[in-house]
């Protein structure tokens, strides 16, 4: 009870925030659970994107490659060689890390611009590169994947709580629920620890961390891998959640929109991938039909933001995050709230000099 | 032999195409060592303009100069507005912006122009030459005389001219240079606003080739990031060099190894990248330089 | 309720059936989800952004046309409410985006859904629910052929297999020595066309002497073309998206090249082909086939069907009249209410796919004369007759008459 009481208030939140994703899929429709589902299942991927850019500083602008090659991994255990769909999402996951770790390899040797350029090229030769071995990945036929039944434990508790029979919509969510629970925690216990410290302190300056005895090499690839790991893991979650891949499934603005995601929420920082990832994805969506749909805005700017597509609005979302907001969504909260103790302690806390927290430059 | 032939030819025009845009990378480079994502859609973003200049009856003799001082200013203001109040932040930072500046420019063209493919008119004629049976495109010679004559005049900018050499030294020195009284900031605006011109010629000398669209830039900008670090990104001459051996390679891989077809084609720009990169991080014409870590 | 579907359906064809022999029966009128009294709710999804973005003109063009018919007074008394959402040519986005449609929006049928890797993403979907994917637009085979298995999807366009079938009947009548080289985009669309030539020619399939591939990716296509030519060829077929055809024939005319040339329908319109001739292409001895009318073509000024067209499209800002997606639309509007309308008051879903599926034979106005949109119980492909036209410098000429394909893709 006391380390209740004095546990600080994002333990709070956290609790409040994870009450809240378990509990509102019972009050809210299928179809709204399953685009819930996507932010979550984009969530996971823009924290492993968030492992590389945010705390180790190597930009990829080619995620959604990854998310593609976990997509297939599964999709094929699952249709040609009849798999379980939940047995390969960790396969899928693994062979995902492992090509991670390969691929950091070389980009040891790049800057962070050239990295971004190589990746960026990879993010747009995706989809031609799919096409290719058809009789595997279905060429552009994709691949559809059955979403399975919830189990009887699930529909049980479900058909408690609610009296409603459990969709499979509904059961793939608490399965993405569960994967991004877990990583999120893995995230959040591996940038605290050693091998976090080592990251940043390579991103913060090369030179001082070798000094320091910190592995560059081996530290910079093992980002690349866990990064992977969580990109393949997405898309694994991807394909089920949405029933059907192909190639035009995996266009480069997936990769972009990853990368939305990872600024908007604030890079470096755990839970900016969760309210990136909410952003990124209800964004395109809510601009073509939520602000069309609202009487009191003029309509010369209803029609324009329906018209002018998502592209526009990502654009312009990443060039203001970038020049106004660099540490996102996360870094706005967190000034606001310090601004707001400061406030409230009134002057006197300036004098006990508190270190300002962590900067978090990108 | 006469095909082989052709295919070479084929090669060397579709060079002079990713050559003529990846110039207009290299002024950027050499500006603020940076890459531009956006550096395509700008000049796509130009040629709309002198698309809808010609369109209100505009001679091309007329249009072609306005649409370079247009663009060179339109650099200078992007420059100025989205680039100066982050210009000392990381390269991440920068690079991102720039991608967000070029997914803003296509969806604003694709929503004021729409995405139906528009013919742009060229001072070149629509003929091609005969030459013992290999036939050459007069456009596509146009394109390399031209990517020639910008890469002459870009040349003489840095190396022989005042202003080119502080622009290099203000981008590769910024501190020493501002001590030695340059204005960093307006060099940094200067490289944007001359690369914009740059990637305007490029679009204009493109666009009655590929046809003008929205995505006109986004199938070559790729073979440009290939032809320009082929060439050791800070080297005109390596960005028109590495572009005619992009477009070469990639034609006749294309055309004769089967394992890559017509398919496939863009997965050999991404191998050109990655292995200059890696084996030859200082490309063709680059110096080596000593590491920043 | 769903086991009772088939016997409800065939009193409602009696009821029909009696209304139509002049019966005053008062048949109780039916209704479904996303039917009331005085509206009729249909979704689409399409690209209108991104890449493809240049189709999104047709969901316009169709809403323009039921925005008409609505002034008109509607179906049967019901207004038609069409709810276009944008998928950006994006399979994954497609999916929520139908749900939303059907779950949310609870709309009556799924209308001319865009794309073909999009509509197969959500045909299980919608076959699962009974919800009526119609009229889809795209050509792939499949969703006319495999109605056995997904009753509740349709398509309405001539099949890509079927169109290139026309041309192979077109090769063996008048060019019978031609050797063909073929040009194609490596995705179900090229990859249709091929096979229907390929079958259509039979027997004679070694005609084809060379076959390149492009991706969608690519900045052109000489390499392909220069290879076709060496090939020997003398016979250039060309199935690929409007901006890689204008830029090929662009190319042959550079290479100095003069096979004859077969085009693709969905290249074909006007508007291309003058592209392609400013671009600098000869265009000499081009074939393709035609069942719209096209809307540049001034021997249709007076006809009824295009200035009903031309009315149409003006209530449509944003549409383009020459544009060819657009008449295309209004024909494939037409199609839907013409089945709403016979629906009756029987409003039910599968009551509608029934007479998509099974009973349709309509004369649309858009069509080029002749042209039936015909099913029967044995045979779910719309539209199966096209006209074979030559490019005679100017604008298109039509060629003999209608060629049928009907029945011949099994």
């Amino acid at each position: 009870m006391a380390r209740l009481r004095t546990a600080p208030p994002r333990y709070w939140l956290v609790g409040v925030a994870f009450l809240f994703f378990l509990g509102f899929p019972t009050v809210i429709s299928s179809f709204q659970t399953s685009l819930w589902t996507q932010a979550l299942v984009l969530a996971i991927a823009i924290m492993g994107l968030n492992i590389l850019v945010g705390y180790n500083g190597q930009l990829s602008l080619g995620h959604g490659a990854f998310m593609a090659l976990g997509a297939y991994t599964s999709a094929i255990l699952a249709h040609h060689y009849k798999l379980d769909y939940l047995i390969t999402i960790p396969i899928a996951a693994l062979l995902t890390g492992l090509v991670g770790f390969l691929f950091g390899i070389p980009s040891l040797r790049l800057s962070a611009l050239y990295l971004a350029l190589a990746t960026f090229a990879l993010a747009v030769v995706t989809p031609s590169i799919i096409k290719r071995p058809a009789a595997l990945t279905g060429g552009v036929q994709g691949i559809l994947v059955l979403q399975p039944d919830p189990p009887q434990f699930a529909q049980d508790v479900f058909a408690f709580i609610t009296g409603t029979r459990m969709t499979s919509d509904q059961w793939i969510y608490y399965l993405s629920l569960f994967c991004a629970l877990l990583l999120f925690w893995l995230a959040w216990n591996l940038v605290r620890h050693r091998p976090g410290r080592a990251m940043r302190a390579i991103r913060d300056g090369e030179v001082a961390a070798a000094a320091s005895g910190v592995n560059i090499a081996g530290y910079k690839t093992l980002a690349f891998a866990i990064s992977a790991f969580y990109a393949g893991t997405a898309g694994s979650l991807f394909g089920l959640a949405t029933g059907f891949i192909s190639p035009d499934t995996f266009p480069v603005s997936l990769s972009i929109q990853l990368l939305v995601g990872a600024v908007v929420g604030g890079l470096a920082s755990i839970p900016g991938p969760l309210l990136g990832a909410i952003f990124a994805y209800f964004l395109p969506i809510e601009s073509n039909q939520w602000v069309p749909s609202q009487d009191w805005i003029p309509d010369q700017i209803r029609s324009t933001v329906k018209n002018a597509g998502p592209a526009v609005s990502y654009g312009a979302v990443l060039i203001l995050i970038m020049m106004f907001a660099p540490n996102g969504i996360v870094g706005l909260v967190n000034s606001g709230y310090s601004a707001l103790n400061r406030r409230l302690r009134g002057a006197g806390d300036r004098e006990t000099g508190q270190m300002p927290p962590d900067p978090q430059t990108v | 032999m006469q095909e082989f032939l052709q295919q070479l030819v084929t090669g060397i025009a579709a060079g002079g195409i990713f050559a003529s845009l990846a110039l207009a990378l290299v002024l950027i480079y050499n500006a603020m060592g940076l890459v531009n994502f956006a550096q395509g859609e700008m000049a796509m973003l130009a040629t709309f303009v002198a698309y809808a200049l010609i369109s209100r009856g505009m001679s091309y003799w007329i249009v072609f100069p306005v649409t370079l001082v247009l663009a060179f200013g339109g650099g200078i203001v992007i420059q100025r507005i989205v680039i100066k109040p982050v210009e000392r932040a990381p390269i991440l930072t920068l690079v991102i912006i720039t991608l967000g500046l070029a997914t803003l420019l296509n969806g604003l063209a694709g929503f004021v122009f729409g995405y139906v493919p528009r013919s742009f008119p060229s001072p070149f004629s629509a003929q091609s030459a005969d030459i013992l049976g290999v036939f050459v495109s007069y456009r596509d010679l146009g394109v390399i005389v031209v990517s020639g004559l910008v890469l002459l005049a870009v040349y003489l900018l840095l190396q022989r001219t005042t202003v080119g050499l502080t622009m290099r030294a203000a981008a590769h020195h910024p501190e020493a240079s501002r001590l030695l009284g340059v204005q960093v900031s307006w060099m940094l605006a200067l490289g944007w606003g001359l690369a914009s011109a740059v990637g305007a010629v490029s679009g204009l000398m493109v666009a009655p080739i590929l046809l003008l669209e929205p995505n006109m830039m986004q199938s070559i900008i790729i073979y440009a990031f290939a032809a320009a670090v082929l060439g050791g990104i800070e080297s005109p001459l390596g960005a028109v060099v590495g572009g005619v051996i992009v477009g070469v390679t990639v034609n006749l891989a294309g055309a004769y190894l089967p394992f890559v077809g017509g398919d496939l084609q863009l997965a050999v720009g991404l191998a050109i990248i990655v292995a200059v990169l890696v084996i030859k991080p200082n490309g063709l014409f680059g110096r080596a330089r000593v590491r920043r870590v | 309720m769903e086991q009772k579907a088939p016997r409800l359906a065939a009193v409602a064809v009696f009821l029909v059936t009696l209304a139509a022999c002049g019966g005053s029966a008062n048949s109780a009128p039916q209704t479904d989800i996303g039917i009331t009294s005085d509206s009729i709710l249909l979704g689409n999804t399409i690209a209108q952004s991104g890449a493809a973005a240049a189709y999104g003109t047709i969901g316009n063009a169709e809403l323009a046309y039921f925005t008409y018919i609505n002034g008109q007074g509607g179906v049967n008394g019901r207004k038609i409410n069409f709810k276009i959402l944008d998928d950006a040519y994006n399979p994954a986005q497609t999916v929520p985006l139908t749900k939303q449609l059907v779950e949310q929006d609870q709309v009556f049928a799924m209308f001319s859904g865009l794309g073909t890797q999009a509509q197969v993403s959500v045909r299980d979907y919608l076959n699962s629910k009974k919800v009526p994917q119609m009229f889809v637009a795209t050509g792939a085979t499949t969703f006319n052929k495999d109605f056995s298995t997904n009753g509740w999807t349709l398509g309405w366009q001539p099949p890509y297999q079927g169109e290139s079938r026309i041309y192979a009947a077109d090769v063996l009548k008048s060019h019978s020595a031609a050797k063909i080289g073929v040009l194609y985009q490596n995705d179900d669309y090229g990859q249709d066309y091929l096979k229907g030539l390929e079958d259509g020619l039979g027997s004679k399939a070694s005609m084809i002497v060379a076959k390149e591939s492009y991706d969608v990716t690519a900045a052109n296509t000489a390499a392909q073309l220069t290879k076709l030519k060496a090939s020997g060829a003398d016979t250039l077929f060309i199935f690929a998206t409007p901006g890689f055809t204008i830029k090929s024939l662009v190319t042959v005319t550079l290479l100095h090249w003069e096979p004859t040339i077969y085009l693709n329908s969905v290249s074909n319109p006007q508007v291309y082909m003058g592209l392609a001739k400013t671009a600098g292409a000869a265009l000499k001895n081009v074939t393709s086939v035609a069942y719209l009318k096209d809307p540049t073509d001034p021997q249709w000024d007076s006809d009824e069907g295009m200035k009903l067209y031309k009315t149409v499209i003006a209530s449509c800002t944003t549409c383009k009249p020459n544009d060819g997606f657009n008449i295309y639309g209004v024909a494939v509007a037409y199609t839907m209410v013409d089945v709403l309308k016979q629906a009756g008051q029987n409003m039910t879903r599968k009551n509608v796919i029934d007479i998509a599926a099974n009973r349709l034979n309509e004369t649309n106005p858009f069509l080029l004369p002749g042209v039936k949109v015909k099913t029967t119980s044995s045979d779910h492909f719309p539209i199966m007759q096209e006209q074979v036209i030559t490019w005679n410098g100017t604008g298109w000429t039509l060629q003999g008459s209608l060629i049928d394909e009907r029945g011949t893709i099994k």
